[in-house]
Parts: structure tokens; sequence; C-alpha cells
């Protein structure tokens, strides 16, 4: 069982990206689920979603307490939330940012880094003050876990994808190519 | 078939297309929403052809229900929590009609304190309304079950309304693989939408829920009464049938680990699968500890379950629910299911989860610590779980 968790602000699609990485793991025959933190979203407000991901039938119902891996969509978020809560040691810890992963001094994580909000707005995902940087991360995601393949995030999205399903598909692999890990 | 990635409500929104449901009459209310949106979204874009009624409360709702299932339509609607319970008198209509209409129900909390998650209050709180009572485990069973539910509702020996509780959140809005079955099978499942009941019908006019006299009263409930109890073949069957074609088996009361058990945790809904996962990590210690899980409420599946618990020294009863005055409902039914038969397990109650506490792992191996407990001292026959009682004592007084 492999736990993940997203951090984001509402609005930026942190939901959809968990909702696209476990289909994209789902497509690779996992099994799978994905779901918000419980309760109501509020744009800019602090939001967390989450995925499981198991080769086996996943059977528990529970809050993600110890995640082998956080995302974090926006980094702004990290002066007032410990992002690294209940990660596990050794686990993964990808970020939206221009820093470097050594900029960051966490001894247990293995940090990634990505400027997804750059790619984002490269694409055209959302506008430039508010861009959905989402599908770039997960681009970032995959290059740094590695248990779910580029090409299947990039079908995932293409799939479920309201708009511009191309450009979403594109910025993720152009994050992946960007990904810097820190190990 | 077709698998599909699905929360909760869409997957009861994909049941209602692949049954060729008519009419929905629906009210929004978190955390059910999502399933007004999806079939409204269906029917918008052409893949389901069916009536959508857009109205100003769930009172109406289920109105609107009764009279489109009146004339014979196929008939399924949606709410949850405070939603319900505004509709608590028309529950009754409903089923007094012998209407088959059925009823997804994100299950949540009652107000107050206003609280949008996960309880089986709701629904439990109506178990006295004459409508079927199936629960959840996950996404694939929220949608199998509401099918099976038509299937139920709809036979001559029943002609009941059905309600299908899922819990809030934990599955309305968790998103799993499910999968979709073809809309021929569940047509040779189902059969087609047509009447099969006495209708309204103006070419044959008839009166339905019309004013009756004591001298006839009772017989109308009792026929109520009858046709519950007969729903239990009926379900077993539609189980049957359901595995035949669609190869994913249910029943009213299934066992885990249950053979050897010496102690057996009962429970409904979206945690019982976290509490195999904690069956199986006390089994791995060498617990003798098994799990029942119950999908159907009402009718209570009584026979069944004395069966299944009859050998256990202790049975441990998981309620996300409270009767305030007494205990939680599974419990209380269980106990009463035993009346008249000497040999009988210690009952216990565990109350928790109440407005969306999470339910996890190590809740259920307190509860089987506790339940441990009591085979050599007497324990407090009803206990909840994971609360600050000190809290609690500290303002009321200790109990």
């Amino acid at each position: 069982m492999f736990e993940i968790r997203f951090h984001g602000r509402g609005g930026q699609g942190a939901v959809t990206a968990a909702n696209i990485l476990a289909t994209a793991a789902f497509y690779e025959g996992n099994d799978v689920q994905s779901f918000p933190f419980f309760g109501v979203e509020r744009r800019g407000a602090p939001v967390e979603a989450y995925t499981r991901i198991d080769n086996k039938k996943i059977d528990i119902k529970m809050y993600i307490y110890n995640p082998d891996a956080v995302v974090v969509l926006d980094t702004s978020l990290m002066k007032d939330l410990d992002v690294t809560r209940g990660l596990k040691k050794g686990g993964y810890l990808i970020l939206n940012t221009q820093k470097k992963p050594s900029d960051f001094n966490y001894k247990d994580f293995k940090v990634a880094v990505v400027d997804a909000t750059e790619v984002a707005v490269e694409f055209g995902l959302g506008s430039k003050s508010s861009p959905i940087v989402n599908t770039a991360i997960l681009g970032a995601y995959s290059k740094a876990v590695g248990n779910v393949k580029i090409d299947s995030i990039s079908k995932a999205i293409r799939d479920s994808a309201p708009a511009k399903a191309e450009e979403n598909a594109n910025a993720a692999y152009e994050s992946y190519k960007r990904t810097v890990l820190g190990w | 078939m077709v698998m599909m990635m699905l929360k909760g409500n869409e997957a009861t929104a994909y049941a209602a297309k692949v049954a060729k449901v008519q009419v929905i009459p629906a009210y929004p209310i978190t955390p059910s929403t999502l399933f007004p949106e999806k079939v409204s979204e269906l029917i918008s874009n052409g893949e389901m052809k069916a009536e959508f009624i857009p109205v100003e409360s769930e009172h109406s709702a289920l109105s609107a229900a009764i009279g489109a299932a009146a004339t014979g339509a196929r008939t399924m609607t949606a709410t949850a929590s405070q939603g319900l319970a505004l509709m608590h008198e028309v529950l009754f209509i409903a089923s007094g009609m012998r209407l088959p209409i059925v009823m997804a129900i994100g299950n949540r909390a009652l107000s107050a304190p206003v609280n949008i998650w996960a309880e089986q209050q709701d629904t439990i709180a109506q178990r006295d309304s004459g409508w079927l009572q199936f629960y959840a485990e996950n996404n694939q069973e929220a949608l199998d079950l509401s099918l099976i539910a038509f299937r139920v509702a709809e036979d001559k020996r029943v002609l009941l309304p059905a309600m299908m509780g899922m819990d809030a959140f934990v599955l309305t809005h968790t998103m799993e693989p499910v999968d979709v079955p073809d809309e021929s099978l569940v047509e040779k499942y189902l059969g087609p939408p047509e009447q099969k009941y006495p209708t309204l019908n103006p070419s044959q006019p008839s009166t339905f829920g019309a004013f009756v006299f004591p001298e006839h009263y009772m017989e109308f409930r009792y026929s109520q009464f009858v046709a519950m109890e007969h729903s239990k073949k009926v379900i077993d069957e539609a189980f049957e049938e359901f595995k035949n074609i669609f190869g994913r088996e249910y029943r009213k009361v299934s066992g885990f680990m249950n053979e050897d058990a010496d102690i057996l945790l009962i429970s409904m809904g979206s945690m019982t699968g976290t509490a195999r996962e904690a069956i199986r990590k006390l089994r791995e210690k060498g617990e003798k500890v098994g799990l029942i899980k119950l999908s159907v409420f009402r009718p209570f599946p009584k026979e069944e379950l004395v069966e299944i618990t009859k050998n256990a020294r202790i049975v441990a009863v998981v309620d996300r629910n409270i009767s305030i005055g007494f205990a939680g409902a599974i419990f209380t039914e269980l106990v009463a299911s035993y009346n008249n038969i000497e040999k009988k397990p210690k009952i216990l109650n565990f109350i928790l989860g109440l407005g969306g506490r999470d339910i996890r792992v190590e809740d259920y191996i307190e509860i089987y610590n506790r339940a441990k407990e009591a085979e050599n001292r007497g324990v407090k026959e009803i206990q909840w779980i994971n609360v600050d009682e000190d809290a609690v004592y500290e303002v009321e007084g200790p109990l």
C-alpha cells in the first residue's frame, strides 16, 4: 500500500490531482482510492486530498495518517503548516517551488522540486495570477516516486480534463523533465 | 461492463442510468448533491433518458417521487440527514401507498450541532417508516445495492420503497474503480421499467392513500408488515440472481474469519473494510476473532444473525448511531433477536464514528480488547469509543 497526501489551496486543483493520480494508477492495474479532506472547500483556503494505491484490493476506509509521499502545490502553505506531518521516514516530499532541494532542511525525507507554477503559466493553465498547477505537479510526482508512469498520468489527464486536455498532459510531461531530485 | 472511477454519489447516479430510471425528483443537500448534479449531466448530454424534477425541498422531492411512482414510473431520488428528516412524514406515505421508490442516502449526522459528516443516525431514525434499508461498504456496493433495491422493491410480493445508505464522504466523495454493468444485463435483472403494480390510470380510475377508518387501517399496516417479512426471501433471491448475472455476491449477513471465533464484531457500512483489516492483524497474533457484516437493516435479518453469532462467546456490536436513552440500533435489535433463545453469547455495544469521527483500525483493536475483558469480568454494556469522556463528565457529571 502506498499513500499520498496533497496540500494545496482551494482552486489549485489538489483534489483533482489526487483523482488523476488514482486513475493513472488504476490504469496500471492497481486498486485505488482518492478522496478530499472531508468537509467544505473555499477558494484560497488550505486543502488536503489523498490517494491510496495498492496492487491488491484496498479494504480500509480511513484517513491517511502516515503518507509515503506528500505533494505540495503551494509552498506558501509551509509557513503555517507542517506539510511533513506524519510523513514516513524516507518518504517523498514533492514541492512546487523555484528553490533547489538543498534549500530545504529535511534530513528524513527525499525532496524533489519543480517550478510547476512556471510550467502551468507556460501552457496557459488557469491565469497568470492563479495558475492551475495540479497536472504539472503530477509530472514531478511520477519522476520522483516512479510508481505511476508519466504516460499513465498523461492518459488519465486526457481522459478526465474538461478543457485543455492536451496542454494539461504536456504540462505533466514538461515538469517531469524539469523535476530536480535531491537525492 | 465498463470500469469507471466513480465517487459514491456518481455510482448511484450510474445505477439510475443503467436501471433506466424514468423520473428523478431531487433537492441537493451535502453530501448527496453530486447525485442530482451527475444525473442532470447524464440527462443533459443525452446519455440518460429521464425526467429530472428540480423541487423546492426534500419534502417536495419525495412527494413528487410518490406522484411519479404512482403512475408506474421507475423513480429514484437521493438525500441525507436533515433532508431525510424533512421527508419523515412523506416516507410513511410512500410505504403506505406501496410505491417501490429507491432512495440513495449519504448517511450523515443530524443537527444540532451542525455536522455534515458520516453517521447512520439519519436512516436509522427512519427504521420504522416501512422502507427497506440496505447499507453499502464501498462504491461498487452502492451501485449494486441500488439495483438490488429496485429488484426487491418492485417485486409483487414486496412493493415497498427502499433506501440505500452510504456513509457521507467516506463513500459519497471517495473515488474508486466501479464496474458499471451493461444496461442490457440490468434490464434482464430488473425487467423493463413498466407498470408492474396497480397505478394511477385514467382509463381505470382508482384512489391511492385514501382516508381509512379504524375497521380497515390495521389491515393496511399488517399488509406492510407481511410484505416486509416476505421481502426476506425476495432479497435472498435477488442476491442470488444478481450473482448469476453480474458475478458479485451479496448476503444480508456475511462472515469473515468467523467460523472458529470466540469474539465476533458486527459492522455495517463503510467502516467494515477497516474492521476486516483489524481482524487480520488480530488473527496474525493468534486472537480468535471474526467479523460479521450487515448489508441489510430492514428487514432486520434476525434469523441469519442469530445463526451466525450463536456459537461465539462474545459479540461486540459496532453502531454508528445511538438511540439516546437506550443503545445503538443494531445492538438493540440483535439482543431482541435472541428473545426466547436460551443459549446466547454475551452481547456488548460499542458506539463510534459519530459526526464523521474517523474510524481507524486501532479503534477496532480497542473494541476487541475491551470485548475480551468481558470474558473475565463484568464490563459496561454500552461503551463509547474514541470519545473524551472526562470533558463530558466535567459538564454533565460522571456516569
